[in-house]
């Protein structure tokens, strides 16, 4: 077997290792040091995993238990420049988030959490991403869009880069 | 009650509410400076415990109480963990507190650590709210710089650091025990109670588990008093000796069919048509109402007729729905399909449950698979049935399950299709004109069974 290249970057691990004094236990730090991989490198290959648990002395089983329990880090490629989460719980469901999703899987020629060919956008759906009085919703990045029309989520899709 | 102000929303729509600054020159952390330079870590917690607070993430149990069951003369650490993962359909209330308000949260939560000797609080914040994670993390990093953390606040020798800890976008994170695992860095399986945390919490140790809005509300009770937060609210139920009142203010979260959704504050007791009346502009587009969520998706569901059903800790349940929950009101008008909703409802569960305990990791995605079915009209009267036993056979009201997210999912289906059964029947035998009477087992429909 060739040997695996590191993954992680010294920037990545003393990210992590940051986190090591904050909590008694050094598998506290999983979800943080989950997160720290996710930002930089949009998803949390199996490489990341082994490499994490080395700094946490945990078995690599165990942070890759944690991984999959949240179905939030993807393992197998990088999620796209923007990853979007339409929201289809109760709320926005009420005011047509059903049809807001489907317009957008559409007109972006994928399905809920898949990419764009170009890379440019992730699409998935969401629960309840807590924004209820601004229904339908949408969480792209870090910016919520409030009360989004279809004609606004062409402007969205047609914006990215 | 036209009086009532506003009380933790009072300074949400202020410029720069969100900093210290701001914060402070609405009389901002004086109760933080009051309480820790002349009262007893003992005589704030029987301060709240007389105030009748009770936790404002769903399950309304006493705060003071709840503080009560740490051992005592523990020799520590103890730990608090701040449950901001708010994460049931309908319910914002602590977002908008965190994103517009943050230094009232840990103003509050200062006080609650105070108050049960706990020097490392963790405050677990779901995924979903970048900007309440930026607000939140900007407030801490104010408070540590003048002095109210980390060591000796104040100069009155108690120590306190507050981490912020993120999720990874899973419902039963804002389960207590469901937190506490994660926090650990494990999958979020609840635990078994007992131990209660109170006992054995995180890293094994006693640990306290309050909500955003509870503690901003133990804010208010250090600085106010009491008998000030019982002057707001409903008094106990005199036919029901458990129930020990609904006191103080309350955020609601009103959202669906309304002309104006958005959180408003009122005294635990509003009714659900005060709340879409008085606050929500009335139903939208001049339309009728057919029901609503009362508190959260998972508390069930009241029809119109029902919306004179006050909203306090046990108004609810005399509404034959599950409690206040969230108090997350959730209105739909005429033209919402019953089936539609219990479709929704039931694909929010059946994604959410963790998978620990079979009847509800199964219960959920079998009322799913019938929901679809019956939506793609291939439904039978007797389906209703068995979605009936589901919801009545899974949770820990039955005695089934580990945590309360079957009950959850368990009170749509029951409240659903008690209350709107003939809907459901007529959709039923519309669609499914050939089979509706059918008995026999059904194969699963490969294309709209998959999940």
């Amino acid at each position: 077997m060739a040997t695996t290249e590191r993954i992680l970057t010294d920037e990545m691990t003393e990210a992590i290792k940051a986190f090591i004094p904050r909590y008694p236990s050094k598998q506290a730090v999983t979800l943080p040091a989950l997160h720290v991989v996710n930002d930089r490198l949009r998803h949390v290959p199996l490489q990341a995993v082994v490499e994490i648990a080395e700094i946490l002395e945990l078995a690599p089983a165990e942070v890759q238990d944690t991984l999959t329990f949240y179905g939030f880090f993807k393992q197998d490629k990088p999620h796209g420049n923007v990853r979007a989460w339409v929201c289809r719980s109760v709320s926005c469901h009420l005011r047509d988030a059903d049809a807001l999703l489907e317009h957008m899987c559409e007109k972006a020629g994928i399905r809920p959490g898949e990419t764009t060919p170009d890379g440019k956008l992730t699409l998935e759906f969401a629960e309840c991403l807590g924004a209820c009085e601004h229904a339908p919703c949408m969480l792209a990045g870090d910016t919520l869009h409030e009360s989004v029309t279809l004609e606004q989520a062409d402007a969205f899709l047609e914006s990215l880069e | 009650m036209s009086e009532f102000e506003p009380i933790l929303l009072a300074n949400v729509n202020a410029e720069n509410s969100h900093t210290r600054s701001v914060y402070e020159s609405t009389g901002g952390y004086a109760a933080l400076r009051q309480v820790l330079g002349q009262m007893s870590k003992t005589d704030l917690i029987e301060l709240v415990k007389a105030s009748g607070l009770r936790g404002r993430g769903g399950a309304g149990f006493p705060t003071g109480l709840k503080w009560t069951f740490l051992p005592k003369d523990h020799p520590g650490p103890i730990y608090f963990c701040l449950n901001a993962d708010e994460s049931e359909p309908g319910t914002f209330n602590n977002r908008i507190l965190m994103e517009e308000d943050p230094h009232q949260v840990i103003e509050g939560l200062i006080l609650s650590c105070f108050a049960t000797n706990t020097t490392t609080a963790y405050f677990y914040m779901r995924y979903e709210y970048p900007l309440a994670w930026e607000r939140v993390q900007a407030a801490v990093d104010e408070c540590y710089a003048a002095g109210y953390l980390g060591k000796n606040i104040l100069g009155s020798g108690y120590d306190l650091d507050i981490f912020l800890h993120r999720g990874a976008a899973a419902y039963i994170c804002g389960e207590e025990t469901g937190l506490i695992e994660s926090l650990e860095g494990k999958r979020a399986w609840p635990r078994i109670k007992p131990p209660f945390p109170a006992v054995e919490g995180v890293f094994h140790k006693p640990t306290v588990v309050n909500n955003v809005e509870t503690v901003a509300c133990v804010r208010h009770i250090a600085e106010r008093g009491a008998e000030w937060f019982r002057s707001m609210g409903v008094p106990p139920d005199p036919e029901n000796p458990r129930d020990p009142g609904s006191f103080g203010p309350k955020l609601y979260c009103l959202s669906g069919h309304v002309e104006k959704p958005g959180c408003y504050e009122a005294p635990l007791g509003i009714t659900v048509n005060e709340l879409i009346e008085r606050f929500g502009g009335g139903v939208w587009k001049g339309r009728k109402a057919k029901a609503a969520i009362p508190g959260g998706i998972s508390m069930g569901l009241l029809t119109a007729d029902e919306f004179d059903c006050p909203l306090d800790f046990a108004g609810p349940g005399r509404y034959k729905c599950l409690g206040l929950g969230t108090a997350a009101v959730v209105v739909m008008d005429e033209t919402v399909s019953m089936v539609d909703f219990l479709l929704n409802s039931s694909q929010f569960f059946a994604h959410e449950s963790c998978g620990q305990c079979t009847p509800c990791r199964e219960g959920t995605s079998w009322a799913l698979k019938m929901m679809q079915r019956i939506k793609a009209g291939r439904g039978r009267l007797i389906d209703l049935d068995l979605l009936l036993e589901i919801g009545d056979n899974i949770g820990i009201i039955p005695g089934t399950t580990i945590c309360g997210l079957a009950d959850g999912a368990a009170w749509p289906l029951k409240n659903g299709i008690r209350k709107f059964r003939d809907e459901f029947e007529d959709y039923i035998r519309r669609t499914n004109p050939e089979g509706y009477a059918e008995t026999d087992p059904v194969p699963a429909l490969e294309v709209i069974g998959a999940h």
